[in-house]
């Protein structure tokens, strides 16, 4: 009798919780996750361990039967004149519009943050500010082609102020183009910083600010040593960020320039895009894109660091 | 009569000495503070020039005739106003069919992610499991991973599974775009609520899913409404993959719509611009009604809440 009580006492006073449950417990989360898991495994793992495969192989999905080649497609994007051509564009390209947003979008916030405007006033500027962000880059696109045509707009205006004497072919001529997209790229995105640089300020301690002028800190004093300082951590992932999404922008230069004329706004998205579905080098281009994979897992590690220290 | 007399009170209080707190400093202030106003003002009406003039000129040119549209000197409005780019648009059913293809496509993929995102979220908001560290860490670097990196892969993947050139390649595409940001931004929501909510909910017996179901998503919809219109702009705008998953006019989408318009013999700009103007209503609409949404869904990535 003894005995067998004490084999069945486990069971009867823990009745509520079965014995599995701490193991159910464990596998809720993964359960939870799995549908993320699946979708990233298939649609993510896989096609960057097929890229890599690709990038060692002759010519992949035009052949049926591609043989390794270890190192040629690498061998042959990094000597191609045109790759760094794109590479230097790409940075062009990059640089100035994650300079230009940067800019633009701190100042159009500290504008709209300014106390001496009213409420009203300044809800609806931001919307009128925000308005470049919610275009598509297809109709960026065409937008732009129509207002810097050489009869457009654009031309226009330059010529009624006496800046030019005829119209410039701000995207055909090889001397402006790269200059005319980093442009447009520049308009269409400061709204990203300008929305949220403006939580950020609207996030600084007025005290701080208090201090300051009872320090007797001028305007511009204030900005660089309370305004920036508080927004430092924004910028910098901000600014990451954009560099990473900036240097992979292909669609704005496809449907613009289409990188050219001449290479001269050829960027690395595009040049890789034409060397698979314009002259179908699969493999090469496998090769060129998980260069670009490198570079932007280069920038992402600094931007988990910099998410990291900031936990 | 009352505010000029309120306005002035003010500046009557400076002049006892000792009363040098902000209320009394601002008068003195006053005629450089209208200028720096008036300063303030032309800086800002010259952006919204900048920020607006090329919307406006989109919508000037979708209501003028095509042969107007470089018209010397150029005319916001001009006197032959007409809806005519949009009435072709809208009568010819392979360009609505574009737009067909982008709700379809956009809807479908918002409502997937938010179903995923949000399970996904609630296993990182309120579970402590092993590997959680690492494959957080994942889903934030994914979303560097270049589109142009997968593109090729893909386009061999989708032929091999039999879904180029169909509505599920591009959803399933789109996935991988929008997961990781939803789930970012969907647990950073879940982590504003607090645990003892679900927890009282778990004492009375109720399992995981009915807590995340009945307590958490009715709460969280501000948060869902965030995730959900940046999802579905993330899709509707979508390019590189429309461009080159699809292959037949009857799976394209609104943005390749657009640049299909101008290869067609002659330039129509006013059918290319009303089509724009068609093509961004969906995504206007959605920030007009869920503009405080619409920003929070912009800031999430950058400022910690």
């Amino acid at each position: 009798m003894a005995s067998t009580n004490t084999v069945v006492r486990p069971v009867s006073t823990k009745r509520s919780t079965p014995r599995w449950a701490p193991t159910a417990r464990k596998l809720t989360p993964y359960a939870f996750l799995s549908p993320t898991v699946i979708v990233m495994l298939v649609l993510m793992l896989i096609p960057v361990i097929m890229v890599i495969g690709y990038s060692f192989m002759d010519n992949v999905i035009t052949n049926k039967f591609p043989v390794f080649v270890g190192l040629d497609n690498y061998v042959e994007v990094l000597s191609d004149p045109v790759f760094r051509t794109a590479t230097g564009n790409t940075l062009f390209f990059t640089l100035v519009s994650v300079a230009a947003h940067l800019l633009l979008g701190l100042g159009f916030a500290m504008l709209l943050n300014s106390p001496l405007v009213g409420n009203v006033t300044k809800a609806l500027f931001r919307v009128v500010y925000i308005l470049p962000w919610l275009f598509t880059v297809a109709i960026i696109a065409v937008l732009w082609r129509l207002m810097l045509n050489p009869n457009g707009v654009i031309n226009y205006i330059l010529i009624s102020l006496g800046l030019t004497d005829k119209g410039i072919e701000w995207l055909s001529s090889p001397d402006t183009a790269l200059l005319a997209v980093t442009f447009i790229n520049i308009w269409a995105g400061y709204s990203f910083y300008m929305v949220t640089l403006l939580a950020g300020l609207q996030g600084v301690p007025a005290d701080l600010y208090e201090a300051a002028r009872v320090d007797g800190a001028s305007a511009f004093q204030r900005f660089w040593n309370v305004t920036l300082p508080q927004l430092k951590p924004i910028i910098i992932s901000m600014s990451v960020l954009d560099i990473i999404w900036t240097s992979q922008q292909f669609a704005l230069i496809w449907m613009t320039t289409g990188g050219g004329p001449v290479n001269v706004t050829e960027m690395l998205s595009t040049y890789t895009y034409k060397l698979a579905f314009s002259r179908y080098e699969f493999s090469v281009a496998s090769a060129s894109a998980v260069l670009i994979l490198l570079l932007t897992m280069v920038l992402a590690f600094f931007y988990v660091r910099h998410q990291k220290a900031r936990d | 009569m009352t505010t000029f007399a309120q306005k002035q009170t003010p500046a009557v209080r400076t002049t006892p000495d000792g009363a040098r707190r902000s209320p009394a400093q601002k008068p003195r202030r006053r005629p450089k503070e209208r200028l720096a106003k008036v300063v303030i003002i032309l800086l800002l009406l010259t952006g919204a020039a900048f920020a607006a003039f090329p919307i406006l000129w989109m919508a000037s040119s979708s209501f003028k005739p095509n042969t107007e549209i470089f018209a010397y000197p150029p005319q916001l409005i001009t006197s032959t106003f007409s809806f005519d780019a949009y009435i072709t648009i809208l009568t010819d059913p392979t360009k609505v069919r574009f737009f067909i293809n982008s709700y379809v496509v956009s809807l479908a993929v918002t409502g997937l992610t938010l179903l995923v995102a949000i399970l996904a979220s609630y296993a990182f908001s309120r579970y402590e499991f092993k590997g959680k560290r690492p494959i957080n860490m994942i889903i934030v670097s994914i979303q560097a991973v270049p589109p142009i990196t997968l593109l090729i892969p893909f386009f061999g993947l989708m032929v091999v599974l039999g879904l180029y050139n169909t509505y599920q390649g591009l959803i399933l595409t789109y996935l991988v775009f929008t997961l990781p940001y939803a789930i970012i931004m969907m647990t950073g929501y879940f982590n504003t609520l607090p645990k003892e909510l679900d927890e009282a909910a778990r004492m009375d017996g109720a399992g995981p899913l009915t807590v995340l179901w009945r307590i958490l998503v009715p709460i969280s919809i501000p948060g869902i409404v965030s995730v959900g219109v940046y999802t579905f702009m993330i899709a509707w705008n979508e390019y590189l993959f429309a461009l080159t998953l699809t292959r037949t006019e009857d799976m394209r989408t609104v943005p390749i719509g657009i640049q299909l318009l101008m290869g067609q013999n002659s330039y129509e700009w006013n059918e290319m611009m009303a089509m724009s103007i068609l093509g961004c209503i969906p995504v206007l609409i959605l920030f007009l009604f869920f503009q405080r949404y619409f920003i929070g869904g912009m800031t999430a990535g950058a400022v910690k809440s």
